[in-house]
Protein backbone atom coordinates (compact mmCIF):
# COMPACT_ATOMS: atom_id res chain seq x y z
CA UNK A 1 0.00 0.00 0.00
CA UNK A 2 1.10 2.93 -0.76
CA UNK A 3 -0.15 6.13 1.26
CA UNK A 4 0.89 9.79 1.56
CA UNK A 5 -0.22 12.24 4.25
CA UNK A 6 -0.46 15.82 4.54
CA UNK A 7 2.76 16.66 1.45
CA UNK A 8 3.33 19.86 0.89
CA UNK A 9 5.95 20.61 -2.07
CA UNK A 10 6.63 24.03 -3.31
CA UNK A 11 9.09 25.25 -5.91
CA UNK A 12 9.86 28.61 -5.26
CA UNK A 13 6.51 30.77 -4.89
CA UNK A 14 5.07 27.90 -6.61
CA UNK A 15 2.72 25.44 -4.40
CA UNK A 16 2.89 21.81 -6.29
CA UNK A 17 1.61 20.08 -3.39
CA UNK A 18 -0.77 21.34 -0.49
CA UNK A 19 -1.26 19.32 2.33
CA UNK A 20 -2.37 16.00 -0.17
CA UNK A 21 -3.32 12.92 1.86
CA UNK A 22 -3.99 10.12 -0.26
CA UNK A 23 -4.13 5.99 -0.05
CA UNK A 24 -3.59 3.85 -2.71
CA UNK A 25 -4.71 0.04 -2.10
CA UNK A 26 -2.00 -2.22 -2.37
CA UNK A 27 -2.69 -4.71 -5.92
CA UNK A 28 -4.61 -1.65 -7.23
CA UNK A 29 -4.10 0.14 -10.79
CA UNK A 30 -4.84 3.82 -9.44
CA UNK A 31 -4.44 6.57 -12.27
CA UNK A 32 -3.22 10.18 -11.29
CA UNK A 33 -5.45 12.30 -12.94
CA UNK A 34 -5.39 16.32 -13.35
CA UNK A 35 -5.02 19.20 -15.68
CA UNK A 36 -1.00 20.66 -15.90
CA UNK A 37 0.56 22.04 -13.11
CA UNK A 38 -2.31 19.99 -10.74
CA UNK A 39 0.78 18.57 -9.45
CA UNK A 40 -0.26 15.10 -10.41
CA UNK A 41 3.53 14.52 -11.43
CA UNK A 42 5.05 16.00 -8.40
CA UNK A 43 2.62 13.38 -6.19
CA UNK A 44 4.49 10.24 -8.33
CA UNK A 45 7.68 11.86 -7.86
CA UNK A 46 7.32 12.07 -4.23
CA UNK A 47 6.53 8.70 -3.84
CA UNK A 48 9.32 7.56 -5.61
CA UNK A 49 11.29 9.52 -3.77
CA UNK A 50 12.62 11.65 -6.33
CA UNK A 51 11.36 14.86 -4.60
CA UNK A 52 11.41 15.32 -1.14
CA UNK A 53 8.36 16.88 0.15
CA UNK A 54 8.42 20.21 2.49
CA UNK A 55 6.38 18.86 4.57
CA UNK A 56 4.52 15.49 5.52
CA UNK A 57 5.10 11.94 5.46
CA UNK A 58 5.35 8.52 2.73
CA UNK A 59 4.92 5.22 3.57
CA UNK A 60 4.78 1.82 1.15
CA UNK A 61 3.30 -1.53 2.73
CA UNK A 62 3.17 0.77 5.90
CA UNK A 63 6.65 1.93 6.21
CA UNK A 64 7.93 5.60 6.35
CA UNK A 65 10.32 5.93 3.89
CA UNK A 66 10.06 9.96 3.52
CA UNK A 67 13.89 10.00 4.52
CA UNK A 68 14.54 6.72 1.97
CA UNK A 69 16.53 7.90 -1.33
CA UNK A 70 15.14 6.47 -4.42
CA UNK A 71 17.64 3.79 -4.71
CA UNK A 72 16.16 2.02 -1.25
CA UNK A 73 12.47 2.55 -2.00
CA UNK A 74 12.30 -0.38 -4.11
CA UNK A 75 10.21 1.07 -6.90
CA UNK A 76 10.09 0.90 -10.34
CA UNK A 77 9.48 4.26 -12.49
CA UNK A 78 8.77 4.87 -16.35
CA UNK A 79 9.22 8.29 -17.69
CA UNK A 80 7.26 10.20 -20.25
CA UNK A 81 10.43 10.78 -22.04
CA UNK A 82 11.31 7.09 -22.01
CA UNK A 83 14.74 8.06 -20.10
CA UNK A 84 16.89 5.57 -22.15
CA UNK A 85 19.97 4.69 -21.08
CA UNK A 86 21.22 6.06 -25.18
CA UNK A 87 24.49 4.16 -24.85
CA UNK A 88 23.48 0.66 -24.16
CA UNK A 89 21.58 -1.99 -25.69
CA UNK A 90 17.98 -2.93 -25.18
CA UNK A 91 19.57 -5.75 -23.22
CA UNK A 92 21.84 -3.41 -21.45
CA UNK A 93 19.24 -0.88 -20.59
CA UNK A 94 16.34 -3.86 -19.46
CA UNK A 95 19.45 -5.47 -17.30
CA UNK A 96 20.54 -2.39 -15.40
CA UNK A 97 18.92 -2.54 -12.01
CA UNK A 98 20.19 -6.40 -11.74
CA UNK A 99 23.64 -5.77 -12.67
CA UNK A 100 23.38 -3.25 -9.96
CA UNK A 101 22.06 -5.50 -7.82
CA UNK A 102 24.67 -8.02 -8.31
CA UNK A 103 22.49 -10.71 -9.67
CA UNK A 104 23.83 -13.88 -11.07
CA UNK A 105 24.81 -14.05 -14.41
CA UNK A 106 22.60 -16.75 -15.37
CA UNK A 107 19.55 -15.21 -13.05
CA UNK A 108 19.91 -11.70 -15.48
CA UNK A 109 19.90 -13.49 -18.71
CA UNK A 110 17.01 -15.32 -17.83
CA UNK A 111 15.05 -12.66 -16.45
CA UNK A 112 16.04 -10.04 -19.24
CA UNK A 113 14.66 -12.78 -22.24
CA UNK A 114 11.82 -13.51 -19.81
CA UNK A 115 10.67 -9.65 -19.54
CA UNK A 116 11.70 -8.35 -23.59
CA UNK A 117 9.51 -11.38 -23.80
CA UNK A 118 6.70 -9.80 -22.48
CA UNK A 119 6.82 -6.71 -23.75
CA UNK A 120 7.86 -7.99 -27.22
CA UNK A 121 11.09 -6.94 -27.70
CA UNK A 122 13.00 -9.99 -28.04
CA UNK A 123 13.85 -9.74 -31.67
CA UNK A 124 15.46 -5.79 -30.96
CA UNK A 125 17.55 -7.13 -28.08
CA UNK A 126 20.63 -5.76 -29.57
CA UNK A 127 19.76 -2.23 -30.99
CA UNK A 128 19.98 0.92 -29.32
CA UNK A 129 17.32 3.14 -28.38
CA UNK A 130 17.98 5.58 -31.23
CA UNK A 131 16.85 2.72 -33.31
CA UNK A 132 13.67 1.66 -31.54
CA UNK A 133 10.33 3.57 -31.98
CA UNK A 134 8.46 5.95 -29.38
CA UNK A 135 6.63 2.55 -28.36
CA UNK A 136 9.59 0.52 -28.40
CA UNK A 137 11.21 1.99 -26.08
CA UNK A 138 8.71 2.88 -23.62
CA UNK A 139 8.02 -0.78 -23.33
CA UNK A 140 11.68 -0.87 -23.15
CA UNK A 141 11.41 1.10 -20.20
CA UNK A 142 8.41 -0.89 -18.74
CA UNK A 143 10.83 -3.84 -19.03
CA UNK A 144 13.58 -1.92 -17.63
CA UNK A 145 11.25 -1.11 -14.45
CA UNK A 146 9.70 -4.41 -13.94
CA UNK A 147 13.49 -6.22 -14.22
CA UNK A 148 13.91 -5.29 -10.35
CA UNK A 149 10.49 -6.68 -8.90
CA UNK A 150 9.77 -2.97 -7.58
CA UNK A 151 7.20 -3.31 -5.05
CA UNK A 152 5.34 -0.71 -6.66
CA UNK A 153 5.59 0.38 -10.54
CA UNK A 154 4.92 4.11 -11.26
CA UNK A 155 4.40 5.57 -14.70
CA UNK A 156 4.51 9.54 -15.23
CA UNK A 157 2.42 10.23 -18.41
CA UNK A 158 4.01 6.67 -19.89
CA UNK A 159 1.98 7.29 -23.00
CA UNK A 160 1.87 10.86 -22.95
CA UNK A 161 4.19 11.31 -26.13
CA UNK A 162 3.07 8.65 -28.41
CA UNK A 163 0.48 8.89 -31.19
CA UNK A 164 -3.53 7.57 -30.53
CA UNK A 165 -3.15 4.53 -31.40
CA UNK A 166 0.24 3.33 -29.60
CA UNK A 167 -1.10 4.69 -26.45
CA UNK A 168 -4.05 2.31 -26.86
CA UNK A 169 -2.37 -0.59 -27.51
CA UNK A 170 -0.12 0.24 -24.83
CA UNK A 171 -2.70 1.10 -22.42
CA UNK A 172 -4.20 -2.69 -22.91
CA UNK A 173 -0.70 -4.27 -22.65
CA UNK A 174 -0.18 -2.33 -18.91
CA UNK A 175 -3.34 -3.50 -18.28
CA UNK A 176 -3.08 -6.97 -18.97
CA UNK A 177 0.44 -7.05 -17.11
CA UNK A 178 -1.04 -5.43 -14.28
CA UNK A 179 -3.87 -8.04 -14.37
CA UNK A 180 -1.19 -11.16 -14.19
CA UNK A 181 1.20 -9.57 -11.81
CA UNK A 182 -0.94 -7.36 -9.64
CA UNK A 183 2.08 -4.57 -8.76
CA UNK A 184 0.53 -2.17 -7.30
CA UNK A 185 0.82 0.64 -9.76
CA UNK A 186 -0.01 4.03 -10.00
CA UNK A 187 -0.28 6.14 -13.80
CA UNK A 188 -0.38 9.78 -13.85
CA UNK A 189 -2.37 10.81 -16.82
CA UNK A 190 -4.48 14.07 -17.90
CA UNK A 191 -6.51 12.11 -20.16
CA UNK A 192 -9.51 11.32 -18.55
CA UNK A 193 -10.40 8.27 -20.86
CA UNK A 194 -6.98 7.21 -20.30
CA UNK A 195 -7.49 6.72 -16.59
CA UNK A 196 -11.17 5.80 -16.70
CA UNK A 197 -9.54 3.15 -19.30
CA UNK A 198 -6.68 1.86 -17.35
CA UNK A 199 -7.29 2.21 -13.72
CA UNK A 200 -9.74 0.85 -10.98
CA UNK A 201 -9.51 3.99 -9.20
CA UNK A 202 -8.67 7.09 -10.20
CA UNK A 203 -7.69 10.29 -8.17
CA UNK A 204 -8.90 13.47 -9.51
CA UNK A 205 -6.01 16.42 -8.89
CA UNK A 206 -6.42 20.53 -9.44
CA UNK A 207 -4.21 23.50 -8.03
CA UNK A 208 -2.28 20.83 -5.55
CA UNK A 209 -5.10 19.36 -4.16
CA UNK A 210 -7.35 16.32 -4.36
CA UNK A 211 -10.50 16.62 -5.52
CA UNK A 212 -11.73 13.80 -5.35
CA UNK A 213 -11.12 9.54 -5.39
CA UNK A 214 -13.47 7.27 -6.50
CA UNK A 215 -13.26 4.08 -9.07
CA UNK A 216 -14.13 5.33 -12.58
CA UNK A 217 -17.91 4.82 -12.78
CA UNK A 218 -18.85 6.13 -9.63
CA UNK A 219 -16.97 9.19 -10.76
CA UNK A 220 -18.51 9.59 -13.56
CA UNK A 221 -21.85 8.86 -12.20
CA UNK A 222 -21.51 10.91 -9.51
CA UNK A 223 -18.66 13.39 -9.46
CA UNK A 224 -18.04 15.56 -6.10
CA UNK A 225 -17.97 19.06 -7.62
CA UNK A 226 -18.02 21.60 -10.92
CA UNK A 227 -14.29 20.29 -11.72
CA UNK A 228 -14.39 16.93 -11.42
CA UNK A 229 -17.79 17.07 -13.45
CA UNK A 230 -16.35 19.51 -16.56
CA UNK A 231 -13.21 17.02 -16.46
CA UNK A 232 -14.30 13.80 -16.54
CA UNK A 233 -16.22 13.87 -19.42
CA UNK A 234 -17.95 16.81 -21.76
CA UNK A 235 -20.63 18.76 -20.18
CA UNK A 236 -23.30 21.54 -21.03
CA UNK A 237 -23.31 24.03 -18.27
CA UNK A 238 -26.54 26.04 -18.34
CA UNK A 239 -26.67 28.50 -15.57
CA UNK A 240 -25.91 26.46 -11.89
CA UNK A 241 -26.74 22.87 -13.90
CA UNK A 242 -24.64 20.76 -15.70
CA UNK A 243 -25.75 18.25 -18.59
CA UNK A 244 -24.03 15.82 -20.26
CA UNK A 245 -23.87 16.32 -24.07
CA UNK A 246 -25.53 11.90 -23.82
CA UNK A 247 -28.64 13.46 -21.52
CA UNK A 248 -29.43 15.93 -23.78
CA UNK A 249 -32.53 14.32 -25.86
CA UNK A 250 -33.87 16.42 -29.00
CA UNK A 251 -37.53 16.25 -29.86
CA UNK A 252 -39.17 18.09 -32.80
CA UNK A 253 -42.53 19.25 -31.15
CA UNK A 254 -42.13 21.04 -28.51
CA UNK A 255 -43.49 19.67 -25.03
CA UNK A 256 -44.18 21.79 -21.89
CA UNK A 257 -41.35 23.21 -20.22
CA UNK A 258 -38.66 22.28 -23.08
CA UNK A 259 -36.26 24.78 -24.22
CA UNK A 260 -36.27 26.05 -28.22
CA UNK A 261 -32.77 25.75 -30.10
CA UNK A 262 -31.36 26.07 -33.33
CA UNK A 263 -29.06 23.52 -34.58
CA UNK A 264 -25.87 25.45 -35.60
CA UNK A 265 -24.04 22.52 -36.73
CA UNK A 266 -24.03 18.52 -37.35
CA UNK A 267 -20.80 16.71 -36.48
CA UNK A 268 -20.47 13.09 -37.67
CA UNK A 269 -18.06 10.95 -35.67
CA UNK A 270 -18.60 7.67 -36.95
CA UNK A 271 -21.46 6.04 -35.04
CA UNK A 272 -21.71 8.85 -33.33
CA UNK A 273 -23.45 12.72 -34.28
CA UNK A 274 -22.47 15.52 -32.33
CA UNK A 275 -25.00 18.29 -32.76
CA UNK A 276 -24.15 21.94 -31.79
CA UNK A 277 -27.12 23.63 -30.91
CA UNK A 278 -27.34 27.46 -29.82
CA UNK A 279 -30.67 28.10 -27.26
CA UNK A 280 -32.90 31.07 -28.00
CA UNK A 281 -31.24 33.15 -25.16
CA UNK A 282 -27.77 32.94 -26.57
CA UNK A 283 -26.46 29.82 -25.19
CA UNK A 284 -25.09 27.00 -26.42
CA UNK A 285 -24.71 23.24 -26.13
CA UNK A 286 -24.01 19.75 -27.30
CA UNK A 287 -25.92 16.93 -27.50
CA UNK A 288 -24.58 12.97 -28.68
CA UNK A 289 -27.05 11.03 -30.32
CA UNK A 290 -26.47 8.35 -32.37
CA UNK A 291 -26.87 8.07 -36.19
CA UNK A 292 -30.32 6.63 -36.70
CA UNK A 293 -31.96 9.35 -34.11
CA UNK A 294 -30.26 12.39 -36.69
CA UNK A 295 -31.72 9.83 -39.19
CA UNK A 296 -35.14 9.45 -37.51
CA UNK A 297 -35.68 13.16 -36.35
CA UNK A 298 -34.03 14.26 -40.12
CA UNK A 299 -32.21 17.07 -38.21
CA UNK A 300 -30.61 19.46 -40.80
CA UNK A 301 -28.06 22.51 -39.44
CA UNK A 302 -30.83 25.67 -39.20
CA UNK A 303 -33.68 23.28 -37.83
CA UNK A 304 -35.37 24.24 -34.89
CA UNK A 305 -35.62 22.23 -31.91
CA UNK A 306 -37.04 21.24 -28.12
CA UNK A 307 -34.22 20.54 -25.46
CA UNK A 308 -35.04 17.98 -23.50
CA UNK A 309 -32.44 16.91 -19.69
CA UNK A 310 -33.03 13.61 -19.37
CA UNK A 311 -30.46 13.68 -16.27
CA UNK A 312 -28.67 16.71 -15.13
CA UNK A 313 -26.38 18.12 -11.89
CA UNK A 314 -26.81 20.65 -9.89
CA UNK A 315 -23.90 21.08 -7.11
CA UNK A 316 -25.07 23.42 -4.19
CA UNK B 1 25.24 24.98 -57.35
CA UNK B 2 27.33 27.88 -57.76
CA UNK B 3 26.87 29.00 -54.45
CA UNK B 4 27.46 25.81 -52.80
CA UNK B 5 31.29 25.60 -54.85
CA UNK B 6 31.68 29.85 -53.72
CA UNK B 7 31.32 28.35 -50.18
CA UNK B 8 33.39 25.23 -50.37
CA UNK B 9 36.06 27.07 -52.31
CA UNK B 10 36.41 29.90 -49.53
CA UNK B 11 36.36 27.84 -47.18
CA UNK B 12 39.25 25.48 -48.40
CA UNK B 13 41.08 28.38 -49.74
CA UNK B 14 40.59 30.16 -45.97
CA UNK B 15 42.63 27.02 -44.53
CA UNK B 16 44.98 26.71 -46.80
CA UNK B 17 46.13 30.21 -46.78
CA UNK B 18 46.10 30.02 -42.83
CA UNK B 19 46.44 26.34 -41.71
CA UNK B 20 47.95 23.97 -44.72
CA UNK B 21 50.42 26.48 -46.24
CA UNK B 22 52.60 27.75 -43.47
CA UNK B 23 52.52 24.16 -41.40
CA UNK B 24 53.62 22.38 -44.61
CA UNK B 25 56.20 25.41 -45.04
CA UNK B 26 57.39 24.14 -41.65
CA UNK B 27 57.71 20.83 -43.36
CA UNK B 28 59.63 21.65 -46.18
CA UNK B 29 61.77 24.19 -44.50
CA UNK B 30 62.58 21.16 -42.08
CA UNK B 31 63.29 18.42 -44.43
CA UNK B 32 64.96 20.21 -46.94
CA UNK B 33 68.04 18.86 -46.54
CA UNK B 34 66.96 15.58 -46.04
CA UNK B 35 66.23 13.40 -42.51
CA UNK B 36 68.98 13.09 -40.69
CA UNK B 37 70.03 16.93 -40.27
CA UNK B 38 66.50 17.44 -38.68
CA UNK B 39 66.78 13.85 -36.63
CA UNK B 40 70.33 15.37 -35.48
CA UNK B 41 68.37 18.93 -34.61
CA UNK B 42 66.02 17.72 -32.43
CA UNK B 43 68.14 14.91 -30.75
CA UNK B 44 70.65 17.44 -28.96
CA UNK B 45 70.77 17.09 -25.37
CA UNK B 46 69.13 21.04 -24.83
CA UNK B 47 66.16 19.52 -27.88
CA UNK B 48 65.85 16.46 -25.76
CA UNK B 49 65.28 18.17 -22.62
CA UNK B 50 62.91 20.92 -23.69
CA UNK B 51 60.61 17.64 -24.91
CA UNK B 52 60.96 16.15 -21.78
CA UNK B 53 60.00 19.46 -20.29
CA UNK B 54 57.14 19.77 -22.54
CA UNK B 55 56.30 15.99 -21.96
CA UNK B 56 56.04 16.82 -18.16
CA UNK B 57 54.21 19.69 -18.46
CA UNK B 58 51.68 18.31 -20.85
CA UNK B 59 51.28 14.75 -18.13
CA UNK B 60 50.53 16.97 -15.58
CA UNK B 61 47.95 20.04 -16.81
CA UNK B 62 45.85 17.84 -18.85
CA UNK B 63 45.12 14.89 -16.51
CA UNK B 64 44.67 17.40 -13.78
CA UNK B 65 42.49 19.79 -15.59
CA UNK B 66 40.55 16.86 -17.04
CA UNK B 67 39.35 16.19 -13.52
CA UNK B 68 38.89 19.04 -13.02
CA UNK B 69 36.96 19.68 -15.75
CA UNK B 70 34.64 17.10 -15.08
CA UNK B 71 33.80 17.70 -11.85
CA UNK B 72 33.69 21.63 -12.43
CA UNK B 73 31.09 20.61 -15.52
CA UNK B 74 29.05 18.55 -12.64
CA UNK B 75 29.42 21.16 -10.27
CA UNK B 76 28.14 23.86 -12.33
CA UNK B 77 24.71 21.96 -14.21
CA UNK B 78 24.00 19.51 -11.87
CA UNK B 79 24.45 21.08 -8.55
CA UNK B 80 23.03 24.57 -8.30
CA UNK B 81 25.33 26.14 -5.43
CA UNK B 82 25.40 29.46 -4.14
CA UNK B 83 27.68 31.13 -6.64
CA UNK B 84 27.60 28.58 -9.66
CA UNK B 85 27.33 31.64 -12.08
CA UNK B 86 30.27 33.61 -10.59
CA UNK B 87 31.90 30.14 -10.75
CA UNK B 88 31.33 29.48 -14.17
CA UNK B 89 32.69 32.57 -15.11
CA UNK B 90 35.60 32.37 -13.26
CA UNK B 91 36.22 29.39 -15.43
CA UNK B 92 36.77 31.34 -18.51
CA UNK B 93 39.11 34.17 -17.32
CA UNK B 94 41.96 32.14 -18.77
CA UNK B 95 40.66 32.55 -22.28
CA UNK B 96 40.12 35.96 -21.75
CA UNK B 97 43.14 36.82 -20.21
CA UNK B 98 46.59 37.98 -21.93
CA UNK B 99 48.97 34.75 -21.28
CA UNK B 100 51.59 37.03 -20.19
CA UNK B 101 49.80 38.67 -17.34
CA UNK B 102 49.11 35.12 -16.36
CA UNK B 103 52.75 34.76 -15.98
CA UNK B 104 53.79 37.99 -14.30
CA UNK B 105 50.63 37.32 -11.45
CA UNK B 106 52.96 33.75 -10.76
CA UNK B 107 55.50 36.02 -10.96
CA UNK B 108 54.52 38.23 -8.48
CA UNK B 109 52.75 35.81 -6.38
CA UNK B 110 55.78 33.64 -6.02
CA UNK B 111 58.94 35.43 -6.93
CA UNK B 112 61.35 37.04 -4.97
CA UNK B 113 59.21 39.35 -2.37
CA UNK B 114 55.85 37.72 -3.29
CA UNK B 115 53.19 36.27 -0.63
CA UNK B 116 54.98 32.88 -1.33
CA UNK B 117 58.34 33.33 -1.99
CA UNK B 118 61.33 30.73 -1.56
CA UNK B 119 58.92 27.72 -2.68
CA UNK B 120 61.02 27.38 -5.83
CA UNK B 121 58.31 27.71 -8.16
CA UNK B 122 59.24 30.42 -10.34
CA UNK B 123 62.52 29.75 -12.94
CA UNK B 124 61.99 26.46 -11.78
CA UNK B 125 59.27 23.75 -13.33
CA UNK B 126 56.85 23.83 -10.65
CA UNK B 127 56.33 27.30 -12.01
CA UNK B 128 55.57 26.44 -15.44
CA UNK B 129 53.16 23.59 -14.54
CA UNK B 130 51.39 26.16 -12.91
CA UNK B 131 51.20 28.58 -15.88
CA UNK B 132 50.45 25.68 -17.96
CA UNK B 133 47.70 24.49 -15.84
CA UNK B 134 46.19 27.86 -15.61
CA UNK B 135 45.92 28.79 -19.15
CA UNK B 136 45.08 25.09 -20.27
CA UNK B 137 41.83 25.40 -17.72
CA UNK B 138 38.57 25.62 -19.53
CA UNK B 139 38.48 23.46 -22.40
CA UNK B 140 37.06 20.11 -20.54
CA UNK B 141 34.52 22.45 -18.86
CA UNK B 142 33.67 23.97 -21.76
CA UNK B 143 33.14 21.16 -23.63
CA UNK B 144 31.10 19.10 -20.63
CA UNK B 145 29.12 21.75 -19.49
CA UNK B 146 26.55 22.02 -22.77
CA UNK B 147 26.54 17.74 -23.30
CA UNK B 148 25.64 17.57 -19.76
CA UNK B 149 22.77 20.51 -20.62
CA UNK B 150 21.62 18.60 -22.89
CA UNK B 151 21.53 15.17 -21.62
CA UNK B 152 19.55 16.04 -18.80
CA UNK B 153 18.99 14.40 -15.31
CA UNK B 154 16.17 11.93 -16.53
CA UNK B 155 18.54 8.93 -17.37
CA UNK B 156 20.71 9.51 -13.71
CA UNK B 157 16.68 9.43 -12.05
CA UNK B 158 15.79 6.07 -13.73
CA UNK B 159 19.63 5.01 -12.59
CA UNK B 160 18.69 5.61 -9.30
CA UNK B 161 15.03 4.41 -9.06
CA UNK B 162 17.00 1.33 -10.21
CA UNK B 163 19.35 1.21 -7.53
CA UNK B 164 22.12 2.58 -8.66
CA UNK B 165 24.12 4.91 -6.14
CA UNK B 166 25.69 8.20 -6.84
CA UNK B 167 29.08 6.57 -7.78
CA UNK B 168 27.36 3.93 -10.10
CA UNK B 169 25.12 6.11 -11.77
CA UNK B 170 28.34 8.30 -12.45
CA UNK B 171 29.85 5.84 -13.92
CA UNK B 172 27.17 3.95 -15.77
CA UNK B 173 25.57 6.57 -17.08
CA UNK B 174 26.97 10.18 -16.80
CA UNK B 175 30.33 9.47 -17.49
CA UNK B 176 29.60 7.56 -20.83
CA UNK B 177 27.40 10.27 -21.99
CA UNK B 178 30.10 13.07 -21.83
CA UNK B 179 33.33 11.38 -22.39
CA UNK B 180 33.46 12.12 -26.20
CA UNK B 181 32.86 15.79 -25.28
CA UNK B 182 35.73 15.37 -22.22
CA UNK B 183 37.84 13.67 -25.08
CA UNK B 184 37.73 16.68 -27.57
CA UNK B 185 38.55 18.82 -24.03
CA UNK B 186 41.64 16.80 -23.59
CA UNK B 187 42.58 17.44 -27.44
CA UNK B 188 42.11 20.96 -26.69
CA UNK B 189 43.82 20.90 -23.51
CA UNK B 190 46.88 19.21 -25.10
CA UNK B 191 47.01 21.18 -28.02
CA UNK B 192 47.34 24.56 -25.95
CA UNK B 193 49.62 22.82 -23.18
CA UNK B 194 52.07 21.92 -25.95
CA UNK B 195 51.68 25.45 -27.62
CA UNK B 196 51.98 27.83 -24.37
CA UNK B 197 54.67 30.39 -25.17
CA UNK B 198 53.47 33.63 -23.43
CA UNK B 199 52.83 32.57 -19.75
CA UNK B 200 55.13 30.01 -19.59
CA UNK B 201 58.16 32.21 -21.04
CA UNK B 202 57.89 34.63 -18.05
CA UNK B 203 57.50 32.53 -14.86
CA UNK B 204 60.38 30.00 -16.69
CA UNK B 205 63.48 32.15 -17.08
CA UNK B 206 64.39 30.76 -20.00
CA UNK B 207 67.64 28.46 -18.91
CA UNK B 208 68.44 26.28 -22.14
CA UNK B 209 68.74 22.93 -20.74
CA UNK B 210 66.87 23.34 -17.37
CA UNK B 211 63.36 25.32 -17.77
CA UNK B 212 62.87 25.55 -21.51
CA UNK B 213 59.85 23.96 -23.00
CA UNK B 214 59.60 23.02 -26.54
CA UNK B 215 57.73 25.75 -27.29
CA UNK B 216 60.17 28.15 -26.07
CA UNK B 217 62.96 26.13 -27.49
CA UNK B 218 61.86 26.92 -31.12
CA UNK B 219 61.87 30.73 -30.86
CA UNK B 220 65.32 29.92 -28.76
CA UNK B 221 66.82 28.56 -31.42
CA UNK B 222 65.31 30.72 -34.15
CA UNK B 223 66.91 33.28 -32.33
CA UNK B 224 69.60 32.06 -32.50
CA UNK B 225 69.77 31.44 -36.02
CA UNK B 226 69.54 27.58 -36.14
CA UNK B 227 66.64 27.33 -38.99
CA UNK B 228 67.14 23.65 -38.88
CA UNK B 229 66.51 23.48 -35.32
CA UNK B 230 63.80 25.61 -35.19
CA UNK B 231 61.70 24.11 -37.47
CA UNK B 232 62.78 20.43 -36.91
CA UNK B 233 61.50 20.76 -33.22
CA UNK B 234 58.23 22.93 -34.21
CA UNK B 235 57.04 19.72 -36.27
CA UNK B 236 57.98 17.77 -33.57
CA UNK B 237 55.53 19.77 -31.33
CA UNK B 238 52.61 19.09 -34.16
CA UNK B 239 53.42 15.81 -34.48
CA UNK B 240 52.47 15.21 -30.88
CA UNK B 241 49.30 17.26 -31.62
CA UNK B 242 48.56 15.58 -34.46
CA UNK B 243 48.99 12.22 -32.52
CA UNK B 244 46.83 13.47 -29.63
CA UNK B 245 43.89 14.44 -32.19
CA UNK B 246 44.16 10.71 -34.01
CA UNK B 247 44.11 8.91 -30.93
CA UNK B 248 40.72 10.46 -29.61
CA UNK B 249 39.18 10.08 -33.13
CA UNK B 250 40.01 6.20 -33.53
CA UNK B 251 39.15 5.20 -29.92
CA UNK B 252 35.40 7.27 -30.70
CA UNK B 253 32.89 4.37 -31.93
CA UNK B 254 31.06 4.32 -35.05
CA UNK B 255 28.00 2.45 -34.11
CA UNK B 256 26.48 4.09 -30.74
CA UNK B 257 23.65 6.06 -32.69
CA UNK B 258 22.49 9.43 -31.58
Amino acid sequence: MIATRNIVKRFGDFTALDDVTVEVEAGSLTALLGPSGSGKSTLLRVIAGLERPDAGVVSLDGADVTGVPPQQRGVGFVFQHYAAFKHMTVWDNVAFGLRIRRRPRAEIRERVAELLELVQLSRLAKRYPAQLSGGQRQRMGLARALAVDPKVLLLDEPFGALDARVRKELRARLRRLHDETHTTTVIVTHDQEEAMDVADEVVVMNGGHIEQVAPPRELYDHPANEFVMSFVGPVNQLGDTFIRPHDVELLLEPNGAMQEAMVQRLVHLGFEVRAELVRDDGEVLSAQLTREQVEALELQPGQIVYVRPTRQTVFS
Amino acid sequence: MIGRYAVRFAALGYLTLLLALPVGYVFWRTFRHGFWPAWHAVTTPDALHALKVTLILAGIAVPANTIFGVLAGLAIVRYRFRGAGVFNAVVDLPLALSPVVVGLALLLLYGRGGWLDGHHVVFALPGMVLATMFVSLPFVVREVVPVLREVGTEQEQAASTLGANAWQTFWRVTWPAIRWATAYGVVLTTARALGEFGAVSVVSGRLAGQTESLTLYVQDRYQGFDEVGAYASAVVLALIAVTTLIVMTALKPKKEAR
